[in-house]
């Protein structure tokens, strides 16, 4: 009785159960093929890198030549006596970019909002083509319609906030004035212009994020009694939260180097201020693309001052991409399953 | 027994019947609250705005009268409906209006450019013409965008069968190959999708054509065009190869199918519709760049067809530069060029939805009758054979 009590409780010794290593042998015609891809994917670390290094070659000679104080010089005098620094290009092109994020965020998550969860299903399908379209219109068309349709309709808005609004630091204006021409060409304006822009990037990105909010979450915020908006709240923009962060960083980029556009609007400054609305801005983009045809030969100091500061904005804009995309990627969505 | 039936008696009165809760319906309280609060906005947007306040400028009249019909709306909802409903009904109006704003901009740019470029464009000389013969007195008849037009499609072509291989082939690393070592080229990638676009034509100019001396001319643009939508076709098609169902790949391989057998066989017929949409589409963003070609293609007033040879003008440019001109002339001529341009985009922006949009595997109207078809003539074939054998049988009998 106590043996087959015994038996019972020990069951014959079995071999140790160990996991099976699952190896995949690769035919060699499978190894050249992911050879193949695995170099083209790299390949763009090679490009960004090949970007760095000749923008760098290149721009040593300005950077030689002006020292630190490039970063602290405000003109752009490339002829002798040569005098040229990044101290007002770039903060404008950054208040230029902080401008059109203002308007293009809420904006976009409002479009992404209403496309993912008011829209009926079958506007969503032609409002995401709207979308993909705005994205698709040339920035030199947003240029055009900038310059000769928005800049004359915006200026009565504008000096209204100059004239009324002036307390306000950021809408204080030099003098009391409804001229036209002192309001063109503003930072403002431009900011406007390349908020256009800069929707179509945020409201794509978040989009794909918010319809990836999982449909039991959504159901059980209803379930529990929550309106559309106590959903959209509760569940929605926390899911997209990272998706949106990361979305307004890649705008951030996009506004940073728009070129054409604000080449076209702007009337070029070089003495930095916070007067959004006083007419005259600039940017390092459109420097290079205004600057650039006085300097055919290569060995110029000019060409190389350009170099140099897109050099900077190369570098700032892949910093602030960089970070967006990681932030995307990390997400809980992640982009990496989109549609 | 007795006691347990008139329990259920007295405890039990007539359920209500389930009706399902309805939660999309237009009723006539929220139609009629949302015109009044627009009606109601528009005339106190007059009073303030043009009679009380010193404003001006259309596009102030518009911003202060949305501004209004908020405050309105929230008011009258706030009569009759409570708290909670309130806040709901505001955030559907507030971003349904952004959705209208982002349909009014897109039709606005597209038919401002349009309206104000048939100026030119009603002469078709335009398209026939280039600019050599063009002075800065020539009247509007004069000048067109012929050569533009031929730069254009050159370079957009040669970008295109440059960026799309390489594109391609790194979208199907990510989809394909990936594991961990594919984290940081898609993140990458998706930095380089926002790369600002001068900064492709600075490149070219530094390494091209100051290193290597190849000359201004429009294959240096093709490839600075190709660096701006390389890092598009590769997030597009990655995203469309993401979605051809696993399952396919895995009857490949319990075939004997090796990897790039499956790839080549099944990956990339089934995605093929949905590559060729994010090529178009990509097609699109690039030929809109004006950019990069800036820097690189040079600026001819005459016709050149050699892309490797010469200056070479595309339509980007051609707007740029006769935007830029302080001749009144010009300025229409850029809106001639604007409608051409937004044409092409448009035109392809058409085609990509046309032959994709869908999901792989999904047809489109012309596959799916052309299926039906065979399949009809399929059924008569057998149904001929069937009779066929019958009478066969009935010979032999």
């Amino acid at each position: 009785m106590p043996a087959e009590a015994n038996t019972r409780i020990m069951p014959p010794a079995l071999p140790e159960d160990t996991p099976r290593a699952i190896v995949a042998h690769h035919s060699t015609g499978d190894r050249i093929f992911r050879g193949t891809l695995r170099a083209s994917g790299w390949s763009v670390f090679v490009i960004t890198g090949l970007i760095l290094a000749f923008l760098i070659a290149r721009a040593a000679k300005a950077f030689r030549f002006m020292g630190v104080q490039f970063l602290t010089t405000s003109s752009w005098v490339t002829l002798s006596p040569q005098h040229f620094g990044i101290a007002a290009i770039l903060p404008f092109g950054i208040m230029i970019a902080l401008i059109a994020l203002i308007i293009a965020v809420p904006t976009g998550i409002a479009i992404a909002l209403y496309i993912s969860e008011y829209a009926p299903p079958r506007l969503k399908r032609s409002l995401i083509a709207v979308i993909d379209l705005m994205a698709a219109i040339p920035s030199i068309i947003f240029g055009l319609w900038g310059l000769l349709f928005l800049e004359p309709r915006i200026i009565g808005f504008d000096s209204w906030l100059g004239r009324h609004l002036g307390w306000i630091p950021v809408f204080n204006f030099r003098q009391n004035t409804s001229v036209a021409a002192d309001y063109a060409g503003s930072t403002f304006i431009a900011g406007v212009v390349v908020s256009l822009m800069v929707i179509p990037i945020v409201t794509s990105l978040s989009r794909q994020v918010f319809s990836q909010a999982p449909q039991g979450e959504r159901e059980g915020a209803y379930a529990l009694g929550a309106t559309r908006w106590g959903m959209v709240r509760t569940v929605v923009l926390p899911f997209g939260r990272a998706g949106v962060i990361g979305a307004t960083m890649l705008g951030l980029g996009r506004a940073l180097g728009e070129t054409i556009a604000v080449t076209l609007i702007i009337t070029p400054a070089w003495d930095f201020n916070f007067r959004v609305l006083q007419a005259g801005s600039n940017s390092i983009a459109s420097r290079i693309a205004v600057d650039f045809p006085s300097f055919p030969q290569g060995g110029s100091m000019g060409l190389s001052a350009l170099m140099a500061a897109g050099l900077v904005l190369f570098a700032m804009t892949l910093i602030v991409n960089t970070i967006g995309a990681i932030v995307i990627g990390r997400s809980r969505s992640g982009l990496a399953t989109a549609d | 027994m007795a006691a347990d039936t008139e329990t259920t008696q007295t405890a039990a009165p007539e359920p209500a019947a389930d009706t399902p809760l309805r939660l999309r319906t237009v009723t006539a309280e929220g139609v009629l609250t949302l015109a009044g609060a627009a009606a109601g906005a528009l005339g106190l947007d007059w009073v303030l705005y043009e009679r009380v306040l010193p404003f001006s400028g259309v596009l102030g009249f518009w911003v202060s009268w949305y501004a209004l019909f908020l405050v309105l709306y929230t008011a009258v909802a706030a009569l009759q409906w409570d708290k909670l409903s309130v806040r709901d009904k505001f955030c559907s109006v507030a971003f349904t209006t952004g959705g209208l704003l982002a349909t009014a901009i897109v039709i606005d740019q597209v038919a401002y450019t349009l309206v104000r470029g048939w100026a030119a464009v009603k002469f078709p000389r335009f398209f026939t013409q280039t600019m050599a013969d063009e002075g800065p007195l020539s009247p509007i008849q004069v000048g067109g965008v012929a050569h533009a037009l031929v730069g254009t499609l050159e370079q957009i072509l040669l970008g295109t069968a440059l960026a799309v291989p390489l594109g391609l082939l790194a979208a199907l690393y990510l989809a394909e190959v990936g594991g961990r070592a594919a984290r940081p080229v898609r993140t990458l990638v998706d930095a380089m999708t926002a790369l600002p676009d001068i900064i492709a034509g600075l490149f070219i100019l530094a390494f091209c054509v100051l290193t290597l001396g190849l000359p201004k001319s429009g294959f240096a643009a093709s490839l600075a065009l190709a660096i701006t939508m390389l890092p598009i076709v590769t997030r597009a098609s990655e995203a469309v190869l993401r979605i051809v169902p696993g399952t396919l790949r895995e009857a490949s391989y319990a075939l004997g199918g090796s990897q790039w057998r499956t790839v080549l066989n099944v990956v990339l017929p089934t995605a093929r519709s949905g590559l060729a949409t994010a090529v178009v589409l990509a097609m699109a963003r690039g030929i809109g760049e004006t950019a990069p070609v800036l820097l690189v293609a040079g600026y001819a007033r005459g016709m050149n067809t050699n892309p490797f040879h010469g200056w070479q003008t595309s339509l980007p440019l051609y707007i740029y530069y006769e935007v830029t001109s302080p001749v009144p002339d010009d300025k229409i001529r850029a809106f001639g060029g604007g409608f051409a341009l937004v044409l092409l985009v448009l035109v392809l922006f058409t085609i990509a939805r046309r032959i994709g949009g869908g999901a792989p595997g999904e047809l489109t109207r012309r596959q799916r009758r052309r299926l039906e078809k065979q399949d009809a003539a399929r059924q008569i074939e057998a149904g001929q054979r069937l009779t066929n054998s019958g009478a066969a049988e009935g010979a032999e009998a």
